[in-house]
């Protein structure tokens, strides 16, 4: 996307490997912090961009745009306030100023829409996925499928209520059963549902996709650091709208494959298989 | 001026005092538009009453992590405190006030009230085109509202009371799936008949003001409100059908077993989200609209000068409105479009920000040069030009689909489209109100009170929305009854705000009986030489009938500026 950046980031990225890979345990926490203002953590190309582009044009023109509106509604209420100025002028054309204030938003928006038309087409145009994932909300929890090559098995993520949680697990948008998938890997997610619309929306990876009934939507991520990544149904979708989390774990290929062999011990043998009985995903 | 003052008392006077109908009859049978605007304006008050006190208790829930509040309400109301009750009353609540406040509050105070008072007193009208249909309108919308207040009281999910599937009626939240009972018929019923009421309504602007200003008065020498009322109302009216016809087919997909938005039939729930904002998306203009041509006249009268670029205000309403219906399915950035549909909604999204800008330039250009002074409806109208300012730029990032993947359906979109209504449209409405509230009543206000009233809801409201956008960015869903602790501190802050803005509601409440109570007569022009419209040179309260004879409005009748009753247009 831009020169500079990407320079930098591959550098960064060089100094990660060095720093960080000696001790796997450097987890990102993908979830909200108190009193914080900004955008979670991203932690796929995709989110990084987005938030460079709003953080470096859209913020700057949003904020500029409204401290110049601001700026002279206190100017101008200042200078021509019918004491300072009691007689107003009769002026009420100025053709040079009404094309310019036409023409610059419009170049504004230009300025706007070249990032913005790039970012779209990276995230709607989906690479080969390493994993494909299928993801089915009911109300109010979601199911996750893995395909046939990765066991086939498939299990329900449940809300956590408050008196299960354990000590550092966050109220609300902690779930039993987190979706995990390795780093550094493309991994595309089919989402459905079974009943009403939800929407399958994690911050830290820049996706956002409705689960409809009779739909199947695609979206994807390649997580390039390990942690634990929370989101929220995002869609109403009745009562227990509010307590539907969706838990991503990006974890290195070793510790999928290791949790791969547990899960499918755990899963295969619950009922929670039902889902996974047709899975749309091919090996 | 003073000959047409006089005309229009000699005329009232020679003709029609001797049968004015009294007590119940008045109001219930009115054909009169002045009548039927003040029904409309308590109503909204009322509305907006209930609509603010439901949003007051969805803050108080949301001050705290945790559910403290709708137990208890619940528990009242129902006599059930279970919390799958109150998780139910809260999706209840907050789809009730959104309907509340965009059907029963801003659009009867911004068409039915400001519109009927004053369209007919600003083109010199004799009263609406289709007086007994302006009736019909109105009373269809107080049946449309006690089918909203059943709802309340009806079967939604099983064992539940109400619908709580958000004002957007979703299928399948809003079909048999999500909402077996009747709770979500009555909602829709109640839509239709506002709908009805609204297209009813919408004829009867257009009728009037094509066909009913007075000589001299052309198209372009109307004042703005006048204007943007005609390009409101020809949004209703290709809007409105639209949503019709999808209630209606989710109507009989609930009852008759149709399958429009059901895909086990065939059907495709996405099918409703287009047909909703292509009435919807129009339906946001439609609550701003009216308001940019009450904040034009009020900048105007306020600044001593007439509006800036009076021609391109026009037509920057023309265009919004057109633009209006282009740019529907940006609501649906998630709901799995295509790239290609996607990249056509950004385009023709971020296009709206160019007359939006003309607008709010334009304005700030009447200020520019002028004697301001800074009276109530002024206060209100430069609120309004900086707030909107803000809720508009926060739309130019909702444009970008790539950054509302984001942002959709969290609290930034909360604040944001706040920010253009709660605030924006709102501001406007108020505006308005203290600007016609001397000319509607014939009694002055306690400007100080309204002072206050204007700089507690200022703070509170923006305390309330604007860290929601800091909630957005971390990620917080709209419309959750409960959320996890590091959202606990700009809750609270936005909770505080709302309890200042409702604090500034009770000022707006004592002010106006402290207006009825006191009786300062305001006299004809409260305003001074600003007030330049047509109304102005009527006494106050206005006489039941005015301008059976048509008022002569002077001037070069090319001249692209506001029409100014018995004076010749400057220049």
């Amino acid at each position: 996307m831009r020169v500079s950046s990407d320079a930098i980031r591959a550098g960064l990225a060089a100094l990660a490997v060095a720093l960080v890979a000696p001790k796997a345990e450097a987890q990102v926490f993908g979830g909200p912090k108190p009193g914080e203002i900004g955008f979670l953590p991203p932690v796929t190309e995709i989110a990084e961009n987005m938030f460079w582009f709003h953080n470096w044009i859209l913020l700057p023109a949003t904020i500029g745009i409204s401290l110049l509106v601001l700026g002279l509604i206190v100017y101008i209420v200042w200078r021509f306030n019918e004491t300072a100025n009691p007689v107003p002028s009769r002026r009420t054309h100025n053709g040079l100023l009404e094309f310019a204030w036409t023409v610059a938003p419009a170049l504004v928006l230009v300025v706007i829409a070249v990032p913005s038309f790039r970012l779209l087409a990276e995230q709607l145009i989906i690479p080969a996925p390493d994993l494909t994932i299928k993801v089915t909300a009911s109300q109010w929890h979601w199911n996750y499928g893995y395909p046939k090559s990765e066991g086939g098995f498939a299990f329900d993520s449940l809300y956590v209520e408050d008196k299960d949680l354990k000590p550092d697990q966050p109220r609300v948008i902690t779930a039993d059963h987190e979706m995990v998938v390795p780093v550094g890997k493309v991994i595309e997610v089919d989402v459905t549902s079974q009943d009403v619309i939800h929407s399958f929306s994690v911050p830290s990876f820049g996706i956002k996709i409705d689960a409809i009934p009779g739909r199947l939507n695609k979206t994807w991520f390649k997580a390039d650091q390990i942690g634990m990544f929370y989101g929220q149904c995002s869609n109403i979708c009745g009562i227990d709208h509010a307590f539907m989390p969706i838990n991503v774990r990006v974890v290195s290929q070793a510790d999928y494959e290791a949790w791969l062999v547990e899960a499918k011990k755990q899963f295969a043998s619950l009922d929670r298989v039902r889902l996974a009985a047709a899975p749309l995903v091919n090996p | 001026m003073a000959s047409v003052t006089d005309l229009s008392h000699h005329d009232v006077e020679a003709h029609h005092e001797h049968h004015l109908p009294t007590g119940w009859r008045r109001f219930l049978y009115s054909t009169n538009h002045k009548d039927i605007g003040t029904l409309y304006l308590v109503f909204a008050i009322c509305a907006g009453l209930i609509g603010t006190v439901l949003s007051i208790i969805i803050r108080a829930e949301l001050l705290e992590p945790g559910m403290h509040v709708f137990p208890l309400i619940s528990a009242i109301m129902s006599g059930d405190g279970s919390l799958d009750a109150a998780k139910n009353m809260y999706n209840v609540f907050f789809s009730s006030h959104a309907i509340i406040m965009i059907f029963f509050m801003v659009m009867p105070a911004m068409m039915g009230g400001f519109g009927n008072w004053m369209v007919p007193l600003l083109i010199g009208a004799p009263d609406m085109a289709f007086p007994r249909l302006n009736n019909l309108s109105f009373w269809l919308l107080v049946a449309s509202f006690i089918l909203l207040m059943c709802s309340l009281f009806a079967e939604g999910s099983p064992g539940m009371r109400g619908f709580g599937g958000g004002w957007v009626l979703y299928p399948p939240m809003s079909s048999t799936v999500g909402t077996p009972g009747p709770a979500a018929d009555f909602v829709i019923l109640s839509m239709h008949l506002a709908g009805a009421s609204s297209i009813i309504g919408s004829i009867n602007f257009i009728a009037t003001i094509f066909n009913m200003r007075a000589p001299g008065m052309t198209m372009f020498r109307m004042p703005l409100f006048p204007w943007s009322v005609l390009v409101t109302a020809f949004l209703l009216l290709l809007a409105l059908p639209v949503l019709a016809g999808a209630l209606t087919m989710l109507l009989t997909d609930r009852n008759f077993h149709t399958t429009f938005f059901e895909p086990a039939g065939g059907g495709d729930p996405i099918l409703f989200q287009h047909l909703f904002w292509f009435f919807a998306h129009p339906e946001v203009y439609i609550l701003i609209i009216p308001g940019f041509g009450m904040v034009s006249q009020v900048v105007a009268t306020f600044s001593k000068k007439p509006i800036f670029g009076y021609v391109g205000m026009v037509y920057a309403m023309l265009a919004i409105a057109f633009l209006g219906f282009a740019v529907w399915a940006h609501h649906m950035f998630t709901t799995g479009m295509s790239l290609n549909a996607q990249r056509y909604f950004v385009f023709a999204t971020m296009v709206i920000a160019v007359p939006t800008g003309v607008k709010v330039f334009s304005w700030l250009a009447t200020m520019w040069g002028g004697s301001i002074s800074l009276r109530p409806p002024m206060l209100w109208a430069i609120g309004f030009v900086f707030v909107f300012t803000v809720g508009g730029v926060t739309g130019v990032v909702l444009a970008n689909a790539a950054i509302d993947r984001y942002l959709h359906d969290t609290y930034y979109v909360v604040a944001h489209f706040h920010y253009v209504m709660s605030l924006g449209a709102v501001f406007s409405i108020f505006a308005g109100f203290y600007y016609w509230f001397p000319k509607m009543t014939g009694y002055l206000y306690d400007e100080r009170l309204a002072k206050w009233h204007f700089w507690v809801s200022f703070v509170g409201i923006n305390l309330a929305f604007f860290p929601q956008h800091f909630l957005g960015f971390q990620g917080m869903p709209r419309r959750v009854v409960d959320y996890t602790e590091a959202y606990a501190f700009w809750n609270m802050v936005s909770s505080i705000g709302a309890f200042i803005g409702g604090a500034g509601t009770l000022i707006f409440v004592y002010l106006l009986y402290d207006a009825f109570k006191a009786k300062r007569l305001a006299g004809d022009n409260p305003w001074g030489p600003g007030a330049t419209t047509l109304e102005w040179t009527l006494p106050s309260p206005p006489p039941f009938h005015t301008w059976e004879t048509p008022p002569h409005i002077f001037g070069d009748e090319d001249a692209h500026a506001p029409a100014i009753a018995g004076q010749r247009s400057p220049a």
